[in-house]
């Protein structure tokens, strides 16, 4: 077991139990991962633990196979684009050359993770916009069409995978823009032939993609009908979806009422309930009474005489809320929040429901497309504090020890309505209410689509590298600067470690900064490598190495056709005819020999390794430590 | 000498009134009871303590901005007798009697009010109406957020005025360059642009997006300016190589073949000379070879020299050599002359050699004058001119023209490519046109400072200015991008709200009453703004998807006006605007006033194009007129409505002000009594 296999191995084991869990990418990879393992026959009960556990008895080939099959499949379809972009077969072959010796892609597409995955349909993608570019002379043939539809399911395949698939759309995109802008700069086409080709392009490039899309999340939460680990992450409505969550199929009072017991959920906090214990505020922290925090809990909205007759609770009304278990009021003050000293402090205050009169609070319905009264779960609600004006949210900030590490609950004075001022109500008890099945809350489709997008955007923003943290650089990527550990540290570990081909990598270097081979079809590539690349330096999240990799296969193809243009250019100039076609064809052999010996030197990496680190003169890798900053 | 005498003194001057009566209300706009409040207003506290240190000369640090627009609020209290003593501590703190509150937001409002009369220059210059113009004039004058900005110690208005003004006079400019390019007004105008650029750049760094702007305008002109053939002055030239236009007897150039294959190349000749015998036993004239050469070498320079004269400068004035004349070419380097006889070329035996002449003394003469023939003139009195001209060097004795051959010469030639001669009469090719890239006027007679000469480069050394620039764009960059702590405000707001005027700040409130500064736009203008940026877009779209499909709708120069007008103002707004996404620090309302005042020029602009080409008939565009004043009249409802939150001056009752709160975002401070 490798590095992210713990990730994806195990997503692939929770379609195979039908789980739902939560993960920052879109479904379509983990599916076709599950998919695999359970044709092979894999029964889905490895646990996937920690990098470094053994398989034994599971069976694991299958999905591994898959992967390796598809990332076996970026070297002819790299060949093949190189081939139609440059119609040069020496140029092809070298870009298959350095591509099946590259230990990196070789490394990448030998386990269970997202990127063969992702990289099969990017060059699938551009296979087909390569193949359906060179159809241009006889639009609306059934070549034409297949090319163009394949295109569209192969942008479908790649955003499905990960967000990164995102460029290479970009990439089609443009590719069609200019397109469409020469077909209209062509008088001899009527309005109408140009209004059918954006029209053909129209339905195969965004209409097709966007269903196919659309249809692994139908896929995906039709098949993940179990609660699990990923409930937490979403809306309290979405998981009464789940069977086995708490909120399936269970059935409780639609609106709430005065004497309700109920908790309180933030929209914006994970797993984040309104709570309150009966731990006091240390000394010096704001006004030393009980503390409030993010957990789950029950809260009592206000109780009046119990022989009242049941009265709803309405939008702007003014409640109290009373903690079940200390019978203390949700109270705030002008005392400074204890992280957050720009917010009020939130706590526990009074004696058996008596207190005083900052515990009132005015309860506002964010979305009143269900009427002023309180919904369960539907409705969103803002609790603003009556004395001082302030809205109750959490900062998100984690307490120190005294609060048991849970979140910060504070009352913001700034009026803006951000995710962390609002909530809903979850669990609702009334005995005086009729319950209803909470099935006829639960969200259409778009509904879900859309928030599990909002979670995933979330989530991805939240992966951000720690201070001081070490994080790869985008710089350090076509350089090779740094490899990544993908298991083992010891040495007497298994290891294997993720990094390019060196020879390749410094052939690919000059790559980019040379534009001679625009005219042939190097432009393309080149768009592609710089959509893959440069997006990065300005990404706020946590990089990885293997974040180059689909800019690596762009720069390989573009290096292919480089060298290739390179050393006619050399040969011609150099010498006469004769001599230049052997300057070629050595310059050719000398450099797919220099990738493969390299290759050769390097190919413990990808394959593994048992035996002393590199420093060692007995290691495999011994000599071959050529950067410092390389820890294999 | 005092003929002058003899003429009455004239001064005539042109007085557009509309200009003078737009300062005067935008001063008036701007002006009125500038001091009130005397209390220290928002951001004021702020600028404000920066003044006191400039005061008080106390060196400072902060991170907030460059230091130009605080020395100009510091000039302020310098010019009304500030001491500095005053406690910046809270916002509302009345003023003590030594803070001279008028001067020091007198050159805030002077900018602000001077904007007014400026929108309408611009629009004159982009080929609008005055009427459009007096239009964009009169909005700016009723801007609540403009005026509530500028009549404060605030810098937005100073910003506004540097953007307006570097691109105004960059229009000035580039209209004067179509008139008279090089006079003193055009001069004038390019310096004030350059001047108004970095002064914004000064008082906010943001004022660079605008600069960026303007620059790539700028170079889009003169992209067209070195495309445009009918250039008959050739600006380019001077323009970007600082070279003299005209070669001249005693011109020292080098000579760029134009065809340039294999490899570009110049003409080049050195020490050494031909082989006496080649490989194939074909003999040669021994003489030093003259070849093309990929690289810039000293050994590249040739001098042009009047066959009737012995100097090898210069004259005074200089003497241009014009298509026709007969000239002679000695290499700077050795002072041989360039020659050619009947003598087979090294790889092209069918071609005449090229040599520079050796006198051997084996009757063998010189044969060194050449006919220019300038292929691309427009007349035949045409002069040679540096980059523009294409030449032939035809040869005099012979007619053969200097050609390159393209074949490397073997090691002896030490591989560069082959020059020779070939008969005109075989045709045109442009392996025989060189052009003139580098020149300057030969100023030494000796030898030896020529050498000297010909080392030093010809043009300005920019690389060095270059790595500085991209030093400093750095570094404004990291300035830009510096992270703040993103602490909250009450009133921060996030660039989405800004469009849709869903946000407001309460600068002041008046310590007893309700009266207060509220910053508020004028919402009809705000509004109708946005829409006629959306408007343009898709205008722009559908003319340039007909175009390409060659419907011209519009008259060639309207649609270039049209292009120039979305350029400068919608691209102003863009640039002003969209960088706000990515900053992390915490933004205001007013962050947008800069983007707003360009999309305000958009908006007469996009009228006037509305009723003129899209109002077909005259009664269609009556009605358009009538409408867009009933719009006006509108716009100024709502600024007198808003105008006691604007200038403060006016106590309203609660609820009044309940009835001003339009929007639910707005804050509008309403005193519980």
């Amino acid at each position: 077991l490798l590095w992210d296999e713990t990730h994806f191995g195990k997503m692939g084991s929770y379609y195979i139990n039908r789980t739902f869990f939560f993960d920052v990418h879109p479904p379509l990879g983990k599916m076709l991962i599950g998919l695999a393992g359970y044709l092979s026959g894999y029964d889905g009960t490895f646990l996937f633990q920690k990098p470094g556990d053994k398989y034994e008895h599971h069976n694991y080939m299958g999905m591994r196979g898959f992967c390796a099959f598809l990332g076996s499949l970026l070297v002819p379809f790299a060949y093949l684009i190189v081939l139609e972009l440059s119609k040069s077969l020496p140029a092809a072959l070298l870009t298959a050359a350095l591509l099946t010796f590259d230990t990196g892609c070789l490394t990448l597409s030998q386990y269970i993770l997202l990127d063969p995955i992702l990289m099969f349909f990017i060059m699938a993608a551009m296979l087909s916009m390569v193949k359906y570019n060179s159809c241009a002379n006889r639009p609306f043939s059934a070549p034409w069409w297949f090319w163009l539809s394949l295109t569209g399911i192969n942008l479908a395949g790649a955003l499905g995978v990960k967000f990164v698939g995102l460029f290479i759309i970009l990439q089609v995109g443009w590719n069609t823009i200019s397109d469409l802008w020469h077909l209209l700069g062509d008088l001899s086409l009527s309005v109408v032939t140009v209004g059918k080709h954006l029209t053909a392009r129209i339905l195969c490039l965004i209409v097709l993609p966007l269903t196919l899309y659309t249809a692994t999340y139908a896929v995906h939460f039709r098949v993940l009908n179990k609660s699990g680990p990923g409930d937490g992450f979403f809306s309290s409505a979405f998981q009464a979806r789940l069977s086995g969550n708490n909120l399936h199929n269970a059935s409780i009072p639609e609106h709430l009422a005065y004497g309700s017991v109920i908790t309180v959920k933030n929209l914006r906090m994970a797993i984040g309930y309104l709570h309150s214990h009966r731990h006091l505020y240390p000394e010096g922290i704001g006004a030393r009474q009980q503390q409030v925090n993010i957990n789950a809990c029950f809260f009592l909205a206000d109780p009046l005489d119990p022989s009242f007759p049941v009265e709803f609770v309405r939008h702007g009304d003014i409640i109290r809320l009373e903690h079940k278990e200390t019978s203390r009021n949700l109270h705030s003050h002008y005392h400074e929040a204890p992280l957050t000293r720009k917010h009020y402090q939130v706590t526990g205050y009074g004696i058996n429901g008596t207190g005083d009169s900052n515990d009132f609070w005015r309860i506002e319905v964010v979305n009143r497309r269900f009427g002023n009264r309180i919904r369960v779960l539907r409705s969103r609600i803002r609790l603003i504090h009556l004395v001082t004006g302030c809205v109750l949210g959490s900062s998100g900030k984690v307490l120190p020890k005294w609060g048991w590490e849970q979140l910060e609950v504070t009352c913001t004075p700034y009026l803006k309505e951000t995710l962390n001022s609002i909530w809903n109500v979850e669990d609702h008890i009334n005995p005086k209410l009729p319950n209803i099945s909470l099935d006829v809350l639960q969200p259409s489709f778009p509904e879900i689509l859309l928030e599990s997008h909002m979670v995933m955007i979330r989530g991805n923003n939240g992966l951000k590298p720690k201070d001081n943290e070490f994080t790869s650089k985008p710089w350090h990527w076509p350089i090779n600067y740094q490899g990544l550990r993908f298991s083992g540290i010891n040495d007497t570990d298994f290891r294997v470690y993720l990094l390019g081909n060196p020879v390749s990598a410094l052939c690919a270097a000059w790559g980019p900064g040379l534009s001679q081979v625009l005219l042939q079809g190097g432009g393309q590539l080149l768009l592609g490598w710089m959509l893959h690349y440069f997006p990065f330096f300005l990404m706020g999240r946590i990089l990885y190495f293997h974040h180059y990799f689909p800019a690596m296969l762009f720069s390989s193809m573009l290096t292919g056709i480089l060298w290739d243009t390179l050393l006619r250019l050399c040969a011609w100039s150099l010498a006469s005819s004769s001599l230049a076609r052997g300057v070629y064809v050595v310059g050719l052999l000398s450099l797919l020999l220099g990738t493969a010996y390299s290759f050769y030197l390097f190919h413990p990496l990808a394959y593994g390794m048992v035996g002393p680190l590199a420093q060692d003169p007995r290691s495999p890798m011994a000599g071959l430590k050529w950067l410092e900053s390389w820890d294999f | 000498m005092l003929g002058f005498l003899k003429r009455p003194v004239v001064v005539t001057a042109d007085i557009n009134l509309n200009v003078v009566a737009l300062t005067a209300v935008g001063l008036l706009s701007r002006l009125w009871q500038l001091a009130y409040p005397r209390a220290v207003v928002f951001d004021e506290v702020y600028y404000g303590q920066y003044i006191s240190f400039y005061m008080k000369r106390i060196f400072f640090l902060d991170g907030s901005g460059p230091p130009f627009g605080h020395m100009l609020l510091a000039l302020g209290g310098y010019l009304g007798g500030f001491d500095g003593n005053f406690l910046w501590n809270r916002i509302g703190a009345e003023y003590s009697s030594n803070v001279p509150v008028w001067s020091l937001r007198l050159l805030p409002a002077l900018t602000g009010a001077l904007s007014v009369p400026m929108a309408y220059q611009i629009l004159l210059e982009l080929g609008f109406s005055h009427c459009a113009a007096m239009g964009a004039a009169l909005l700016m004058l009723i801007e609540n957020a403009l005026i509530t900005q500028s009549r404060l110690m605030l810098l937005e208005s100073v910003l506004i005025f540097f953007n307006l003004l570097a691109v105004l006079s960059y229009l000035k400019f580039s209209n004067s360059q179509k008139q008279r390019p090089f006079s003193l007004s055009w001069w004038f105008w390019l310096m004030l642009t350059g001047v108004a650029c970095s002064c914004a750049v000064g008082v906010k760094y943001v004022g660079v997006f605008t600069y960026l702007l303007v620059l790539a305008v700028a170079s889009v002109h003169a992209w067209h300016l070195i495309g445009d053939r009918t250039l008959s002055h050739g600006g380019l030239a001077r323009i970007t190589q600082g070279q003299p236009l005209e070669v001249a007897y005693g011109s020292q150039v080098t000579l760029k073949n134009v065809f340039g294959k294999p490899v570009p190349c110049w003409l080049h000749s050195h020490q050494s000379t031909y082989p006496m015998i080649y490989e194939n036993g074909r003999g040669s004239s021994h003489q030093q070879q003259v070849t093309c050469y990929p690289f810039k070498d000293v050994n590249n320079w040739w001098i042009v020299k009047d066959p009737g004269r012995h100097q090898l400068v210069v004259g005074s004035p200089p003497r241009p050599v014009r298509h026709g004349d007969v000239v002679q070419l000695v290499h700077g380097m050795t002072t041989r002359f360039l020659n050619t006889h009947d003598v087979a070329a090294p790889l092209s035996p069918h071609s005449q050699e090229v040599s520079c002449y050796v006198d051997y003394n084996i009757s063998m003469p010189s044969q060194n004058l050449w006919r220019l023939d300038i292929v691309n003139r427009e007349s035949d009195a045409d002069v040679w001119k540096t980059i523009l001209s294409e030449v032939r060097l035809v040869h005099v004795n012979t007619s053969v023209a200097l050609k390159l051959s393209g074949a490397h010469l073997p090691d002896w030639g030490f591989r560069q490519l082959e020059v020779v001669g070939e008969k005109v009469s075989r045709g045109y090719h442009e392996s025989m046109v060189w052009n003139v890239e580098e020149h300057r006027y030969g100023k030494s007679q000796e030898q030896k400072e020529r050498e000297l000469e010909l080392h030093s480069p010809a043009q300005m050394d920019v690389s060095r200015n270059l790595s500085f620039m991209a030093r400093f764009l750095e570094l404004q960059w990291r300035m830009l991008t510096v992270k703040s702590d993103g602490s909250e405000h009450k009133y921060s707001s996030s660039p989405l709200d800004w469009v849709t005027l869903d946000t407001s700040i309460a600068y002041w409130l008046h310590p007893r009453t309700s009266a207060q500064i509220h910053l508020l736009g004028n919402v009809v203008i705000w509004a109708s703004a946005s829409l006629a940026t959306v408007v343009y877009a898709l205008l722009f779209l559908w003319y340039l998807l007909r175009r390409r499909r060659s419907i011209r709708d519009l008259p060639e120069d309207s649609w270039l006006r049209w292009v120039l007008a979305g350029a400068l103002c919608a691209g102003g707004w863009a640039v002003n605007y969209l960088p706000f996404f990515m900053m992390e620090k915490t933004l205001f309302l007013y962050h947008y006033l800069p983007a707003l005042t360009f999309q305000i020029l958009l908006l007469p602009a996009v009228l006037q194009h509305i009723s003129d080409h899209l109002c077909r008939s005259p009664p269609l565009r009556s009605l358009f007129s009538a409408l867009v004043v009933a719009w006006y009249s509108c716009a100024c409802h709502v600024f007198i409505t808003l105008r006691p939150l604007t200038y403060g001056d006016k106590s309203l009752s609660p609820s009044e002000l309940k009835a001003l709160r339009w929007k639910d975002s707005w804050d509008i401070l309403i005193r519980k009594y």
